[in-house]
């Protein structure tokens, strides 16, 4: 509010030469680099030399047959990220926004897992769930449970990497949840509070008021989801096969290959993707704030 | 306020600032060694000035384990030079690091890679030492030159030794089985059934190495020539296919029948390279479908059951004709940053590394996994078992090289399809398709004629 309210006269003292040290950082260090990741995904680009071939690229790569199972999985991770985020977190930030004791340490031991580093969890988890002597499956067998292999069963492999992806991003979605929580006026708590007991309390006031936080989770796990690529890697290297390959893991396989200019074709189809996604989903939220 | 705000930027200027002119007299003495030395140079040639060259090898054991005999040997003779070793990660992660290094000028003054149809991606002509010239080349056998040479030019010296890539067995489940080595899958077949009766895992397979999958593929190639002769030829001028030459279908055939079949022991899709030897070693597998340089780590680790281990060639369909995939050697290489007195030493130790001597040297402290393919070096007569198999298929004339040895092309993908077929995700035909399709990809990326 206060700019507006300042007399042009002043806002004009600034000349445009302020504007030039962060254009030129803007300038090379994204926007250079982003024109030529355009120009060399129409090459066949070798490191050593690049040759203009068109479009072949993006023949190529949406031609991939790996391609569309890599998608599939895409999605079908970030929506099982995103989804177990939000129903995992949201119950958590409640519990941890009440009135119960050692509430500085349970609030610290869930936000812990974010500050490993995703390599780590991974190494970490792909020994918890090794089939014959890790620890998960020594623990499901001494009660009597069956023993699946986690990350060697093509069928179970990307979800047990989607499992250690919620349980490392859970810290961030509850903290972003507290917030919103906090930010909501007591009064409603005690209104709520005088019509009915915590039901009440988590259906009328926490989820319509806490909807941005909502959002929030929503969206950033979303991209995340869409974008994963660490935890993948460490733990499975899109395995068994091709089984819980994503789109990161397709084009940094193209990129291993030596295929420099295909896998650079790869990642312009994936931010394309990502915008064609996250574009709508941002403003149909952002509508939604407004209207609250 | 904004005063106070500004100082701390002004502050870590002036910290920089200092840091900087701390900085710049102690580099100083560091540059001056160079300076001396090089005017001494001429002058002391007895007491050669200290050279230290680096040297990139693989991180598997046995890779380590060679070259650092031969450095140790090198180094003995030559006290003023330093050789230090630096790792990279094997398969496609490792010709990622070759290739980065070599583009961006940042190679160490030697390396170690393999020979074949992954030494053209590095365009050799422009980024590598030509070596046809230099008189220790006389050492090299004429077979591994071809394995190193582009447009005629000769660009390394062999590294390690030449491989069989087939079947390692454990002779005591064999024996105590009453088995006989099989020369037809069927017999093959009928053995594993047997072993599988006994409580033993036929087959070890170690899906969590995803490169060990490929072996039933890439070590079935004698038997595709043997049924095929031209189809080296015909698969790099786009004219033969996986999909449509059921000689070369049979591998991703063998990788499905072991699954169907349940060949494989319990963990295999997660289990590791290193897990695969200890089964073979300890006789809780039978077969390990794998390259023969696994022998010397097996003999590191187990020297008590190393003897066990025998070497026998993929089976085919046809007794009469069973033989042996060989695998040519590494080599050794220099990149063309490698300037001045370090060039000359680095031709100097790879001159070492194709002499008798290093060959002694070698023989003393790893046990070789194949043949030298330097002129009169011979295996030595306690040589391990499997590789007396191997030596005796190449003696016979039974022995042919692999495929990527023969034709450029080979697709990037092929260990994860080996993997989706081995644990039952993919018909041998969608295998034999994929990797086609893929096999194309990486043409077409090379810029190969007729894709």
């Amino acid at each position: 509010m206060a700019h507006d309210d300042r007399p042009r006269a002043i806002l004009r003292t600034y000349p445009n030469w302020f504007y030039l040290p962060a254009a030129i950082v803007f300038g090379v260090f994204f926007i250079v680099p982003t024109a030529m990741a355009f120009y060399f995904s129409l090459t066949r680009w070798t490191l050593f030399s690049a040759t203009f071939i068109g479009l072949d690229n993006y023949v190529t790569f949406l031609g991939d047959p790996m391609l569309m199972s890599g998608l599939r999985n895409t999605i079908i991770y970030a929506v099982m990220t995103s989804g177990l985020k939000v129903i995992i977190a949201l119950p958590l930030a409640m519990l941890l926004t009440s009135n119960i004791r050692v509430k500085g340490l349970l609030r610290s031991i869930v936000f812990f897992p974010v500050l490993v580093s995703t390599v780590a969890v991974g190494i970490t988890f792909s020994m918890l769930m090794q089939p014959s002597v890790g620890l998960i499956n020594t623990v499901l067998g001494a009660i009597g449970l069956p023993q699946p292999d986690w990350l060697g069963n093509p069928g179970l492999a990307l979800y047990s990497v989607a499992l250690v992806d919620v349980w490392k991003g859970l810290g961030i979605a509850t903290v972003i949840f507290m917030a919103g929580i906090l930010s909501i006026p007591q009064e409603y708590f005690e209104a709520a509070r005088l019509e009915g007991g915590a039901w009440v309390k988590f259906r009328y006031v926490v989820i319509p008021l806490a909807r941005n936080a909502t959002f929030t989770v929503i969206l950033l796990s979303f991209i995340g989801g869409l974008r994963t690529f660490d935890l993948i890697w460490t733990m499975t290297r899109g395995g068994p096969g091709f089984a819980s390959d994503v789109l990161t893991s397709v084009i940094y396989k193209e990129y291993q290959a030596g295929f420099y200019g295909l896998s650079t074709a790869g990642n312009v189809v994936l931010f394309i993707l990502v915008t064609v996604i996250v574009y709508p989903l941002m403003r149909f939220f952002n509508r939604m704030e407004l209207d609250t | 306020m904004t005063r106070k705000t500004l100082l701390i930027p002004f502050a870590l200027i002036l910290i920089s600032l200092a840091i900087v002119a701390c900085a710049a007299p102690a580099a100083a003495p560091t540059a001056a060694p160079a300076a001396p030395a090089d005017t001494q140079a001429p002058a002391a040639a007895e007491a050669p000035a200290p050279v230290k060259l680096t040297y990139m090898v693989g991180d598997v054991e046995t890779d380590q384990l060679i070259a650092h005999a031969l450095v140790d040997a090198y180094v003995k003779e030559h006290p003023n030079v330093t050789i230090e070793l630096e790792n990279r990660p094997g398969g496609s992660e490792g010709d990622n690091v070759i290739k980065t290094r070599l583009a961006t000028g940042d190679m160490t003054d030697l390396f170690s890679y393999n020979a074949g149809s992954l030494i053209q991606a590095l365009n050799p002509t422009s980024t590598l030492v030509d070596l046809t010239d230099e008189p220790f080349m006389a050492n090299v056998d004429d077979a591994f030159k071809q394995t190193v040479s582009q447009n005629g030019r000769v660009f390394g010296t062999p590294d390690q030794t030449a491989m069989g890539g087939g079947i390692l067995y454990n002779k005591k489940i064999y024996e105590d089985l009453g088995l006989s080595v099989p020369k037809t899958w069927e017999e093959f077949a009928a053995n594993n059934e047997k072993i599988k009766e006994a409580g033993i895992a036929p087959v070890i397979a170690t899906y969590g190495d995803t490169w060990t999958s490929q072996l039933f593929v890439l070590a079935d190639y004698y038997n595709v020539q043997a049924s095929d002769p031209t189809f080296a030829d015909d698969y790099t001028a786009n004219k033969a296919k996986y999909a449509t030459t059921p000689a070369a279908m049979a591998g991703f055939e063998h990788l499905r029948e072991g699954y169907d079949k349940g060949w494989y022991q319990q963990d295999f899709a997660t289990a590791k390279f290193d897990q695969g030897l200890e089964l073979l070693a300890n006789g809780g597998g039978a077969h390990y479908p794998m390259l023969s340089f696994a022998l010397p780590t097996i003999a590191t680790n187990w020297p008590d059951k190393v003897n066990d281990i025998g070497f026998f060639a993929q089976p085919g369909t046809d007794a009469a004709k069973n033989g042996a995939t060989i695998w040519m050697l590494l080599a050794n290489y220099i990149p063309q940053t490698t300037t001045g007195e370090k060039l000359a030493v680095a031709k100097d130790f790879l001159a070492f590394t194709v002499s008798p001597e290093a060959v002694a040297a070698l023989n003393a402290a790893v046990p070789p996994s194949g043949p030298y393919l330097i002129k009169g070096a011979a295996l030595p007569d306690d040589a391990l078992p499997a590789v007396l198999d191997i030596a005796a298929y190449i003696d016979s004339g039974n022995s042919a090289p692999a495929l990527e040895f023969l034709s450029p092309v080979k697709g990037p993908s092929l260990e994860q399809i080996t993997v989706a077929v081995g644990t039952g995700q993919m018909t041998p035909e969608e295998a034999a398709a994929a990797y086609d399709k893929d096999v194309e990809k990486q043409a077409q990326q090379l810029g190969l004629p007729g894709w």
